[in-house]
């Protein structure tokens, strides 16, 4: 009798038990209204005339004008440029890393993501003042007579790649990583007790295994930068425009929907078929970290037909050189510089931000705080600084919230829809942002959100729910599910293990998220410059608006600022995600 | 096999495959290995057996070049290879975790040595085809290695190293990671193929067992020196520390002081014991190595002891009873089949014959 008892409302509620899938809901359906709908929406809009009927007329006009034929040319070429100049300076970054003590990796790894997290204006503007004819780098060269002419080295195609591949390289090493480090380097050994010399060995084993993560970055980095406009902007030339910032132009001062929609679908088309040719070749899981399936196919072979002959090729050259490319002491020095590059360009800004010039010349001739005060007695900079904050916290809470559900629907429902809702979740860090800030215009324009605190907070959160689910995710991966197991066989039911023992077991991952989800809106431009407007500006937006107007000191104080507010931030978060993953 | 005279070997011999002189590694002032003499005919099995941290692999790597010596020399067929990179030493290696290059088939892992040899083509297929018949392999030469078991994927292992024919052979406890059962197996099939290709094979383990199963000779290891060289028999039947007892096999130590000049009599915490007839041990203090199927029951022999039952172990072809010597003490006996146990708790006595015992220092 008492046994049916027991067991009857055990069964019915197991029936009744929601699939952990639901959890994923909220930001399904978020993502759905604020970035599906508006991007489709958009691109919709390429395909629609003047008396809304169907038109080619904006793709026709495109394919028969040469300027926007050679900025087409353009963003790719630099796209192309930055993906390979990227992974040839993060390679021997990431493998000096990768071959570091555990410890020590994770200390060195902070110069790896304070530049990732540097806020783009902040490091374009440091590069305006290294680059420019009075820059840093001429002043300096100048003066030891290293040349006798200024160097011509910014506003024009040398610049942008600068910054492009500065701004990338923290990217491409940060991919690589985890492929290096989970690569077991006895391999390497046994390569070579096989009979490999350590070049061969190096190509034909570590090489080829890292492949995966190689390839992952370059695609990254080739859809990140096709998006660019910040760096092409500031830092190149007439020469140099890229599609974005002809998406803003077409926008903000031709308001040509039309044309702008065609040219997102251009821009997205590309990004489309670089990862459907990537898929061809190493498969798209690759990228969230699944394994490599080895096929048998023709492919696989001329693949390790072409390492080989590199393998012999480099043995060759490298021979008469053995000793002195073999060094360890070798690979330390060119790490050391190439995170010198990454770090000391931004580093630079400080100073600056204490000069007590009315110039912004380096090094500064004297000191003094009036570039802060004038900051800070400024209502404009002030206001822009306040919403900033309100903003980011906002978002920081919504998109931890929606990505941390969806972290959880994840962890839980191991099923065959975790894949595509994976993706689902990633795919605002894919889409270029300035196709999402557009198509997210457009919405707002009809919903009255434009210049709305509320535009801007959906706005952030739709780009910041991806990190916050990959970064809950992180901690969950780590995190013992038995412990569930063992909290339902002492009595607690779904809601009191969830709050009882899951969550102050994952806190730190939670607060990471928190911290990475404020960083993302503190930092956020695209959607600012369509989104913000009029009395509503943010932080970054009125440091575009004045970089536009004219290169001020204060502009170097608001920079140190947000610098050191970000740095901060990005500390204390990675502290709470350490001392999490320590915990389980 | 030259095992009869191996026991005076000393330095480097003329028919010796691998000759290794004064050997020694030291990371600051922490010591790896002590200088270290060892040396090995050609189609010996060596295992160099201890404890962990005893330097048994840190000898392995020094051979292989994997890890740079601090000093000493390694002699391959009479050549210095001291100086010479890991890929030059013609040594193969086959580790613990396999090592198997996860992104090649297994027949591509076993060609590997070939092709980096620049060997030619018809040859590789000829070669690779042999090793994997040795090893039973043959049908999954077109798999990759994730797709096969522990077993297995040891077996692809053992296959490329055989392949290219090294000089020497050195396997770091390759069978560490796999279960009791299919260690067993695996034990034997390395026997097989030690027989079949007369390799010289110098073989890391910690476990005993495994060691006295497969060895020409064992080389003990502890405290990052060499601590005896001989055959399983020699080492099991003659320890020659208290060490070399304890690791192999189970032995009854009991420690004492000699009685007097003459050094037939040791003095211990249980009782005076008259040592075996010959033998020598130096110094004031010495230990007596009682080998559990020597002792029995009851008063027969020249040495006796005194004990409470307090364990009976039952293992099928014996029974093992464990007797309380007093409160940190206890020795184990070997009861042969058909002789009555006793009960537990009962007060026994246990003898040995004098010759059977053995002294060390």
């Amino acid at each position: 009798m008492t046994t049916t008892l027991d067991t009857m409302p055990v069964s019915r509620m197991r029936s009744r038990a929601l699939h952990p899938y639901w959890l994923a809901a909220p930001g399904i359906v978020f993502l759905a209204i604020f970035f599906v709908y508006p991007v489709l929406k958009l691109m919709g809009l390429s395909v629609v005339g003047a008396d809304n009927s169907f038109s080619l007329a904006a793709f026709s006009r495109i394919g028969h004008t040469d300027v926007y034929l050679r900025v087409l040319a353009v963003t790719f070429r630099i796209s192309l440029d930055t993906a390979i100049y990227s992974l040839l300076l993060g390679y021997p970054l990431a493998y000096w890393l990768a071959g570091r003590p555990d410890r020590q990796r994770g200390k060195l790894l902070i110069f790896v993501t304070v530049p990732f997290w540097t806020s783009y204006l902040v490091k374009t503007f440091a590069w305006m003042i290294i680059l420019g004819h009075t820059g840093v780098i001429n002043t300096v060269g100048t003066q030891l007579g290293l040349f006798g002419q200024p160097l011509e080295i910014l506003h024009n195609r040398t610049g942008v790649m600068i910054g492009m591949v500065h701004a990338m390289v923290p990217l491409a090493v940060m991919t690589m990583l985890p492929v290096m480090t989970s690569i077991d380097r006895r391999l390497v050994s046994a390569a070579q007790t096989l009979g490999a010399t350590p070049v061969r060995a190096f190509w034909l084993v570590y090489f080829k295994l890292s492949l995966p993560g190689v390839t992952a970055a370059g695609l990254l980095i080739f859809i990140s930068s096709l998006g660019f406009f910040i760096v092409p902007a500031f830092l190149g030339g007439r020469q140099d425009t890229m599609l974005a910032q002809l998406i803003i132009t077409q926008v903000q001062e031709m308001l040509n929907w039309s044309f702008a929609g065609a040219l997102s679908v251009l821009m997205v088309g590309t990004a489309l078929v670089a990862c459907l040719v990537y898929d061809k070749f190493f498969g798209l899981s690759t990228i969230s970290g699944g394994t490599v399936r080895e096929n048998k196919s023709w492919l696989r072979q001329v693949g390790l037909a072409i390492l080989g002959g590199v393998a012999a090729a480099v043995d060759m050259i490298a021979k008469p050189f053995g000793r002195l490319l073999g060094g360890r002491h070798i690979l330390s020095i060119v790490s050391w510089t190439i995170i010198a590059f990454l770090v000391l360009p931004t580093l630079l800004v400080i100073p600056l931000g204490f000069t007590s010039s009315s110039f912004l010349e380096f090094p500064p001739p004297g000191y003094s705080w009036q570039w802060f005060s004038t900051y800070f007695n400024s209502p404009v900079w002030i206001s822009a600084t306040v919403r900033s904050f309100g903003v980011a916290a906002a978002t920081a809470v919504l998109a931890t919230c929606v990505g941390g559900l969806a972290a959880l629907a994840l962890a839980y429902g191991r099923g065959r829809w975790s894949g595509p809702i994976f993706a689902f979740f990633l795919a605002p860090m894919i889409v270029p942002r300035i196709v999402i800030a557009v198509g997210m215009f457009y919405l707002f324009a009809n919903l009255g959100l434009v210049a709305s605190n509320i535009g801007l907070v959906i706005g952030h959160t739709v780009l910041a729910i991806p990190f916050t689910m990959v970064t809950v995710a992180a901690t969950l991966k780590t995190y013992d599910t038995r412990l569930d197991q063992a909290a339902a066989t002492l009595g607690a039911n779904r809601l009191r293990t969830l709050f009882g023992v899951t969550m102050p077991l994952i806190k730190g991952g939670l607060v990471a998220a928190l911290l990475i989800a404020f960083i993302t809106s503190f930092d956020e431009l695209t959607i600012a410059i369509f989104v913000s407007g009029g009395i509503t500006t943010t932080l970054p937006k009125q440091m575009w608006d004045d970089m536009i107007l004219q290169l001020n000191p204060t502009l170097a104080a608001v920079s140190v600022t947000v610098f050191v507010v970000v740095t901060s931030l990005l500390i204390i978060a990675e502290r709470f995600r350490r001392s999490s993953s320590q915990n389980l | 096999m030259s095992v009869a005279n191996d026991t005076k070997m000393n330095g480097a011999r003329a028919d010796a495959k691998l000759v290794v002189d004064q050997l020694g590694k030291r990371y600051g002032s922490v010591t790896a290995l002590e200088p270290t003499t060892i040396s090995v005919p050609q189609g010996e099995l060596l295992t160099l057996l201890g404890p962990s941290g005893s330097g048994k692999t840190t000898l392995l790597q020094l051979i292989c070049g994997l890890t740079p010596a601090s000093s000493g020399r390694v002699i391959i067929d009479g050549r210095d290879q001291s100086a010479t990179p890991v890929y030059k030493r013609d040594i193969g290696l086959v580790f613990q975790h396999y090592a198997l290059f996860p992104h090649l088939t297994v027949y591509e892992n076993v060609a590997f040595p070939l092709k980096m040899r620049g060997q030619p083509a018809a040859e590789i297929v000829r070669r690779v085809g042999e090793a994997l018949d040795m090893v039973h392999l043959g049908h999954l030469a077109e798999r990759f290695p994730r797709e096969l078991s522990g077993g297995q994927q040891q077996r692809v292992a053992l296959a490329r190293c055989f392949v290219y024919q090294p000089s020497v052979i050195l396997m770091d406890e390759p069978l560490g990671a796999l279960d009791k059962k299919l260690r067993e197996h695996m034990q034997i099939e390395i026997k097989r193929l030690h027989r079949e290709s007369g390799a010289t094979i110098v073989y890391v383990t910690h476990d005993q067992e495994e060691a006295l199963a497969l060895s020409d000779r064992i080389c003990l290891m502890n405290h990052a020196k060499v601590e005896q060289v001989g055959t399983p028999r020699e080492i099991y039947e003659s320890p020659k520390t208290a060490f070399a007892a304890d690791f192999i096999g189970i032995s009854n130590i009991l420690r004492g002081k000699f009685l007097n000049g003459a050094r037939t009599t040791l003095n211990t915490a249980f009782g005076n014991f008259t040592v075996p007839a010959g033998s020598a041990c130096a110094g004031e203090s010495a230990a007596l190595v009682v080998r559990p199927e020597h002792m029995r029951l009851g008063v027969r022999g020249d040495n006796a002891i005194k004990g409470v039952v307090t364990e009976i172990v039952y293992a099928g072809s014996e029974t093992r009873i464990i007797a309380r010597l007093n409160e940190e003490a206890q020795l184990t006996l070997r009861l042969p089949q058909g002789e009555a146990p006793p009960r537990l708790g009962q007060q026994i006595d246990v003898s040995w014959e004098r010759d059977l015992a053995v002294l060390v220092p």
